[in-house]
């Protein structure tokens, strides 16, 4: 992502605040990555201006509105596809793309695969709270089995998606799980995904205190482990990453799976970018060129 | 009437309809002729029946006619579909060893060729094809040394063997027919002017590239794929980001990404593509991103007939996504006005910052006509509308935020667009209903008062857009017997109909519809208010522009034409309903298609 990040050095957190505040619950997770997001911002100092936020629909996509920085609060499910429009664009944008578990891993399923595969150069970070809040309860695609929801009243019968292992399989490039709960170490990693060039996923614990009563901050506090504290962790072992992303029960780890920096970016391999970002250029063919495509047809 | 030479090819697909084809619009284009090109086709790699219809003259050739002069069959079962519907004067060329011959009307010349006396078939497996190719030569009245030109071009890369071979047999074959077969009298003359041969998709993909286009994505779709071809062939020198992207709906919202980020960004699909981006063109129109979208329409609903065209779209189009917002939909009237549309579009949704829609469809999409170079003219006028860029004096510290409002009401509706990257500017973009600052209000106190505001600032971008649009013209002599109405693709057919009309002493003039949103509805009324007979003449079952003409104006015509079978009108096909209408007999009429293709 940092390929040409802006180093103004002068940004502060009082210039990431945004026009309104947060209408989220008291006690939602979100407020924990607003507040990590805005960290990393800082301390890596891009200029706001460079910076654009991009969301779907649902409680957590309101995040655009709360930050000051350029964004966009799109449909339900796409934010993805837009992000890699506008990247495709002006790769010289830092972009950062937010939403939740039912927006990115139900309706927008599609878009997560293929964006990762892809390795699109940005940052996307799933609130994952395992529940549908905006529209008042209904079971997630991470929605554990025999979770009880307004849409599921005897208890959810489909096995959840595993995030991690799913990025792993569609050939992200940077793959972290964060913790709401867990500041400082949820900015070190929304830091590392902002600054690894290509995809970054970072699925982030991010509880709804209002929906579900089931994966509360109690629940996870025991539970999460980091990985930055096991040595014999690898993040460049690809088959080690996957058992690890298989962990779930007693011990859920935290922290960055899995990192490789091999892979070019999307707007890395295309040569049509080689002469810099297509919003800057002229958009007109050259005559001589379009008189070529004329001719081809003579 | 202008002096017309049509050619129909019919063989399975795979068996190699498109070479001949190819070689004859050479031929063609380099005698300063005009061609106009119709395949039909079906949604098979191998087999089935293709019928292609090359129809060429001195003067512009609107549609494919009535009328085969040459037929070559490839296989028997394009004898048997075809041979049928030749009418005195026409001749059949075939492979005399394979294929036999049916009934044919009086005045029909069979020529049978004796393929294996004239060419080695064991070596060369498509002899049929190109001694047909010679014979149909020599009776056209052209020398041979064009096709031999032609051929070494076609075969050259092959070596200089299979060139030698391929041109020999085709002077056996051109030989043959000078002996054995009649001429057509009149042959085609030669002319010094040279047009460009190009398919509406590739008139479509140059003209977005003329018009500033730097981002093009698509999902691979019957009939609009040719537009991707063209984009991702000369994506490079052009400087344009190609795509192939999972769906329809990320295609949209790439698009609108992209345009976001402030270049323009086109894509093009057909209905069913077109369904799934329905809600991407209300965040386009919401957070008041233009983009253009390109509907090549095909026979519907769902799957439908894929390689079949129709007009069946005009109500998906009129309809597509919730709620009420402004949009500008363009029916191209013919494969040259698919390259001059794109520039104009994308000025207007430029300027008005809302979604533009181009309604194509199959036949011009996948058909063939030679346009004057100088209509393909890449030095357009490009209005980006009130942009706000770095580049043209935005500043460039920190300051002046809080200031910008990129919603601002105004009179005009358009408020001035900064583009992410702008210093000073930072806003978020929104499809909830937004104030002007582009905050949300829809989530924590819905303000009817805001909403109310809203709405009106964008719909009032719909008076600025009609001024923008010329209203349509009637072409054709005043006090006419029948005025016949159409839209988009039809423009060429109706014009053919209503010349042989006036040959027969009908006097004929069109109204032929191309900016559908807006209609200028007041102007059609006023051009109605003294027409003595009116018919309306469309490619769908439910008269879905008639339909759509009386919900503008209260309109009603005396009659309509319709025809929903997948294939195009023939000019006949007008010119014998106007008719039958004209005599009272019916008010509607839906002609059959007699080519079983």
């Amino acid at each position: 992502m940092a390929t040409s990040l802006q180093r103004s050095g002068q940004l502060t957190l009082t210039d990431l605040k945004g026009k309104v505040d947060p209408d989220w619950c008291p006690g939602c997770g979100d407020f924990g990555v607003l507040a990590a997001v805005q960290k990393a911002l800082v301390e890596l100092q891009i200029a706001n201006h460079n910076v654009v936020t991009i969301s779907g629909i649902g409680c957590s996509s309101n995040f655009p509105g709360y930050i000051n920085t350029y964004g966009m609060h799109t449909l339900h499910g796409r934010a993805l596809a837009v992000a890699t429009g506008l990247k495709l664009a002006n790769h010289s944008l830092t972009v950062v793309v937010t939403g939740g578990d039912g927006d990115g891993f139900g309706i927008g399923g599609n878009h997560f695969v293929h964006s990762m595969r892809r390795n699109v150069d940005l940052l996307y970070i799933v609130m994952d709270n395992q529940i549908y809040g905006l529209t008042t309860g209904q079971t997630s695609p991470t929605s554990r089995i025999g979770m009880k929801t307004k849409s599921m009243p005897f208890g959810n019968i489909e096995a959840p998606v595993n995030p991690i292992s799913l990025a792993l399989a569609a050939g992200a490039t940077f793959i972290a799980r964060g913790f709401s709960g867990e500041q400082k170490h949820l900015t070190e990693l929304i830091k590392q995904g902002i600054e690894h060039q290509g995809f970054s996923f970072l699925d982030v614990f991010s509880p709804c205190v209002t929906y579900n009563h089931d994966n509360t901050y109690q629940w996870f506090r025991p539970r999460v482990k980091k990985l930055e504290d096991d040595p014999a962790h690898d993040p460049t072992d690809w088959i080690a990453a996957m058992e690890k992303s298989l962990l779930w029960g007693d011990e859920i780890p935290i922290g960055k799976f899995f990192e490789r920096t091999d892979v070019p970016t999307l707007h890395g391999a295309e040569p049509v970018l080689n002469e810099g970002p297509l919003v800057h250029r002229d958009p007109r063919v050259p005559l001589d060129v379009a008189r070529s495509f004329i001719e081809e047809l003579m | 009437m202008k002096q017309t030479f049509a050619i129909g090819i019919g063989g399975a697909a795979g068996q190699g309809v498109a070479t001949p084809g190819d070689i004859f619009a050479k031929i063609f284009s380099r005698r300063g002729l005009h061609l106009n090109a119709y395949n039909a086709y079906q949604s098979i790699i191998r087999g089935g029946h293709t019928f292609l219809t090359i129809r060429t003259g001195p003067d512009k050739v609107t549609n494919m006619g009535d009328r085969i002069d040459l037929l070559i069959p490839l296989n028997q079962d394009s004898m048997d579909r075809h041979l049928r519907l030749l009418t005195a004067g026409a001749a059949c060329v075939y492979n005399a060893e394979t294929i036999k011959p049916g009934s044919a009307a009086t005045g029909v010349h069979l020529c049978p060729l004796p393929v294996s006396k004239l060419a080695d078939i064991a070596r060369n497996k498509i002899a049929q094809n190109t001694l047909a190719i010679g014979a149909g030569l020599d009776m056209m009245g052209i020398g041979f040394p064009a096709l031999e030109d032609v051929l070494q071009e076609q075969f050259k890369k092959k070596g200089e063997a299979v060139v030698t071979e391929n041109v020999g047999v085709a002077r056996a074959g051109y030989d043959y027919a000078a002996v054995n077969f009649t001429a057509f009298p009149n042959p085609l003359p030669k002319t010094e002017n040279r047009y460009a041969i190009l398919s509406g998709n590739t008139a479509m993909a140059m003209g977005g590239a003329a018009a500033g286009v730097k981002f093009y994505c698509a999902y691979p779709m019957s009939p609009s794929t040719g537009v991707l071809h063209w984009m991702a062939a000369h994506a490079r020198k052009a400087g344009i980001m190609v795509r192939q992207v999972e769906d329809e709906i990320g295609v949209i919202n790439m698009t609108i990404g992209a345009a976001q980020a402030g270049v323009r960004a086109m894509c093009a699909t057909s209905g069913g593509g077109f369904a799934l981006m329905s809600e991407g063109l209300g965040m386009s129109a919401m957070i008041e991103t233009p983009v253009v979208v390109v509907n090549c329409q095909r026979a519907g609903p769902s799957t439908g007939v894929p390689t079949k065209t129709e007009q069946g779209d005009l109500w998906q189009m009129l309809g597509a996504a919730f709620g009420d917002y402004p949009r500008v939909i363009a029916a191209p009237l013919d494969i040259g006005d698919c390259f001059k549309l794109l520039p104009e579009i994308f000025n207007i949704v430029d300027r008005f910052q809302c979604p533009g829609l181009v309604l194509c469809d199959l036949l011009l999409s996948e058909g063939r006509l030679s346009v004057d170079p100088k209509d393909l003219d890449f030095n357009q006028p490009i209005d980006r509308g009130e942009m706000i860029t770095t580049a043209n004096g935005a500043p460039t510290g920190l300051g002046a935020n809080g200031a910008y409002k990129r919603y601002r009401i105004t009179e005009s509706g358009i408020s001035p667009r900064a583009i992410p990257g702008v210093p000073g500017h930072i806003h978020t973009v929104a499809t909830d209903e937004h104030d002007e600052d582009g905050v949300l209000i829809s989530d924590e106190f819905t303000n009817p008062i805001k909403r109310r505001a809203m709405m009106e600032k964008r719909m009032r971008k719909v008076a600025g857009i009609e001024a923008a649009i010329p209203p349509p013209a009637l072409r054709g002599p005043r006090n006419a017997d029948v005025t016949l109405i159409g839209w988009g693709s039809t423009g060429g057919v109706i014009e053919e109909a209503c010349e042989i009309l006036s040959d027969q002493g009908i006097s004929a003039n069109q109204l032929q519809i191309r900016w559908l949103v807006p209609l200028h509805g007041e102007a059609i009324l006023d051009l109605l208010r003294d027409v003595r007979h009116t018919i309306i003449v469309e490619n769908n079952y439910s008269g879905q522009f008639a339909r759509y003409l009386r919900s503008e104006t209260s309109y009603v015509p005396n009659g309509h034409i319709r025809k929903y079978d997948g294939e195009p009108f023939m000019p006949h096909h007008i010119v014998e309903a106007v008719k039958e209408q004209l005599a009272g007999k019916t008010k509607l009429s839906v002609p059959m298609h007699e080519i079983m293709v």
